[in-house]
């Protein structure tokens, strides 16, 4: 009866522990965006230095974080580095970690297109009207990359989100693992609540990320 | 000129919104006859072209094409379009595609001839116009003035009845506009049936059978281009041709 | 750090195996998102009415849910309304519907590009709009869009990394089974990475040559 596996939902306590379980990877994928940030742009300045070393650096840093899948690097940081250094990492350390370091290459390559964009007559201009590198990098440079990196950012977060529902697959508990519970409590009394649980659980991210999909396209919009 | 009317436009009404383009215009066109379209910008030469051509469908009135109505219904005009070669400002050649297979592509796949028939045809004039020689060039290694001779032998393969320009020099450098003019009076030595759209005032003095100055959507006058250069019916009209005598003078005193 | 090469030899057909799957699961899946892709990006074009919208609804499903829960969703959740698939085959469907509608997005800003004038000319020249969306509209797109559909593939070849959630045997699904085995833990993930790597290596490559080729051989008017 496929109108009983829809009751499992408001049974107990079950919706919300649902929503417990969601808020688990948005709370990882929200620390690792708040650390991203600031670490992205120290990033996206330090690939934009002329030195060769910082660009080599940065470009073996941002190619390898880019081209693993972020699964490959969550098994490193969970399974290679607990043992490589004898550090017990927890998997929700590890996945700040991991979501952290990948938010610092992506919001740093951002960061560098953005900087990049800025034509060299910007700065000759600040330079002609005598401001100094401060200067015009607070007056000119700042203002024109924030109207290009916001949208950015905010997309970078659903990105995030997205990618953190990755982290059931190294054991953590949360929304998938809690429906799969759920499940599995419910085998015999409701044999179809696995379409309802996986449905409300893609309902769930669908709404965590759609209202600011939204708002990064209309700001874009916007601002271009 | 035969007295075989090719192109008749009655009542012809369009409006964008609340605009109205072009308010009720009546026009034959005979079979050979070369009209120019003049008119200041705004008037509603280019939307009387892009009409003939079912680009624009009019608001009110017919527009027939050899006794055949021009509508937008989409399978005949594509049947009607093979009668009427079009040529545009922006020469509007497929960058993806080199000289030949530009010119090739539609009387093949369109009108279904033969590909080496074609290619005859496209030799033939590619030669006269001289550019043979580019014909596995794409249209990015080409010239203003190139391309747009390209354009139209593209539209001329195609066998028209008619063949509408639409301002085809307005973006091209000076010293290119020559090329283009020659080629289209070459054309209409040859009998074709032309409307054309343009702001260059001796050209359209040297090719016109007729002048059709436009204003406000209507017809103002309708005459021989000698009495309209020389001697201009209507008030609108004296005062178009003094802007461009206007312009020259500030040119000579500056 | 000393490896284990006896051990690396003796699992190595594990991977090869594993590789294949996901190159396998990669290949159709991407097949699969360009015809969705294709589809959606020109009845978005044309502006079609009501299956526009329906096509804008599935681009934003897609667009703002994990491939890993779209496929729990396929695998567990389809099966109680009778709808049975192999994992594979849930695999295969997921990273095309997520797949389609990132490479209808590429696609469409490439039609886009495409000047209202060509589409003009064509027509004038009497080109029905099927034959202008062959030979005109879709070659110059096609242009503009393939950097951004290098970029999806390589995306969704790693999305496919998630597909050991639904019990298919890939490269994560591998190492994880040898790490909780054996605990030769550091072999494991080397070999992890070196067939990512070896898979993804060579197309990123590729990616960037066509990209630059492109930029500098562009058709430009």
């Amino acid at each position: 009866m496929q109108d009983s596996g829809i009751s499992v939902l408001f049974m107990g306590k079950n919706f919300l522990r649902l929503l417990e379980g969601l808020w688990v990877t948005l709370r990882i994928s929200l620390i690792a965006v708040l650390l991203s940030i600031p670490l992205g742009i120290l990033f996206g300045m330090f690939m934009t230095m002329k030195n060769p070393v910082s660009r080599a650096v940065s470009r073996v840093y941002l190619e390898f974080i880019r081209i693993m899948p972020q699964l490959v690097l969550l098994f490193i940081a969970y399974f290679g580095v607990t043992r490589a250094f004898g550090w017990n990492l927890s998997a929700d350390v590890s996945a700040v970690i991991v979501f952290t370091l990948w938010g610092t290459a992506e919001m740093g390559d951002l960061v560098r297109g953005a900087l990049i964009s800025i034509p060299k007559h910007q700065y000759d201009s600040a330079a002609a009207l005598g401001m100094n590198k401060i200067q015009t990098f607070g007056y000119v440079v700042v203002p024109q990359t924030m109207r290009r990196l916001i949208p950015l950012t905010i997309n970078l977060t659903t990105r995030m989100i997205k990618t953190t529902s990755l982290v059931v697959l190294i054991g953590m508990t949360e929304v998938l693992k809690v429906g799969k519970q759920i499940i599995d409590a419910n085998r015999f009394d409701y044999p179809t609540a696995a379409l309802w649980v996986y449905g409300v659980i893609f309902l769930l991210y669908f709404l965590a990320c759609w209202p600011i999909s939204m708002l990064a396209k209309k700001l874009e919009k916007r601002w271009r | 000129m035969e007295e075989r009317i090719q192109l008749q436009v009655s009542g012809l009404v369009k409006r964008f919104g609340t605009e109205t383009v072009l308010d009720g215009i009546d026009l034959c066109i005979r079979k050979g006859e070369v009209v120019v379209v003049l008119g200041p910008s705004g008037c509603g030469k280019s939307t009387l072209l892009r009409c003939m051509n079912g680009l624009e469908s009019p608001s009110a009135g017919t527009i027939f094409l050899d006794g055949e109505e021009v509508t937008s219904d989409g399978k005949k005009i594509t049947q009607l379009r093979q009668k009427i070669g079009m040529v545009f400002q922006s020469y509007d050649l497929f960058p993806n595609k080199n000289i030949m297979d530009n010119i090739t592509l539609a009387p093949v796949k369109v009108q279904k001839r033969l590909k080496s028939e074609v290619e005859q045809d496209a030799e033939r004039l590619l030669k006269r116009v001289g550019l043979w020689e580019k014909r596995k060039a794409y249209p990015r290694e080409l010239s203003g003035g190139q391309k747009q001779r390209v354009a139209i032998i593209r539209a001329l393969c195609m066998n028209p009845e008619v063949m509408l320009f639409d301002e085809v020099t307005a973006a091209l450098d000076p010293e290119m506009v020559r090329e283009v003019l020659d080629v289209m009076l070459e054309l209409a030595d040859q009998g074709m049936t032309m409307v054309i759209v343009t702001h260059e005032m001796q050209f359209a003095r040297a090719i016109a059978d007729r002048i059709i100055f436009l204003d406000n959507g209507n017809i103002v006058e309708d005459s021989k281009p000698d009495e309209f250069f020389t001697n201009p019916k209507t008030q609108r009209a004296r005062e178009f041709l003094q802007t461009f005598a206007y312009k020259k003078r500030r040119t000579h005193t500056d | 750090m000393e490896l284990n090469f006896d051990f690396m030899v003796k699992y190595l057909p594990w991977y090869i195996d594993a590789a294949i799957l996901t190159v396998k699961i990669a290949f159709f899946g991407i097949l699969l998102s360009l015809v969705v892709g294709v589809i959606c990006s020109v009845v978005q074009y044309y502006r079609v009415p009501i299956i526009r919208r329906i096509i804008s609804v599935y681009i934003e499903i897609s667009r703002n849910t994990p491939l890993l829960v779209q496929l729990f969703f396929l695998y567990f959740g389809l099966p109680k309304i009778g709808i049975v698939w192999s994992a594979e085959f849930c695999a295969i469907v997921g990273i095309a519907f997520l797949g389609g509608s990132y490479m209808s997005e590429s696609i469409r800003s490439g039609l886009e590009s495409v000047e209202k004038s060509q589409i003009e000319s064509a027509a004038s020249l009497g080109m029905s709009n099927a034959l202008t969306m062959k030979e005109v509209i879709f070659p110059q797109a096609l242009a503009v869009s393939v950097p951004g559909i290098c970029a999806n593939v390589i995306f969704l070849i790693k999305e496919t990394s998630v597909v050991s959630g639904i019990a298919l045997a890939d490269l994560m699904y591998v190492t994880k089974d040898l790490i909780g085995l054996y605990y030769e833990t550091d072999e494991a993930l080397l070999m992890l990475v070196v067939f990512y790597l070896i898979i993804l290596l060579p197309i990123s490559i590729i990616a960037s040559i066509i990209e630059r080729r492109l930029r500098y051989a562009g058709f430009g008017n």
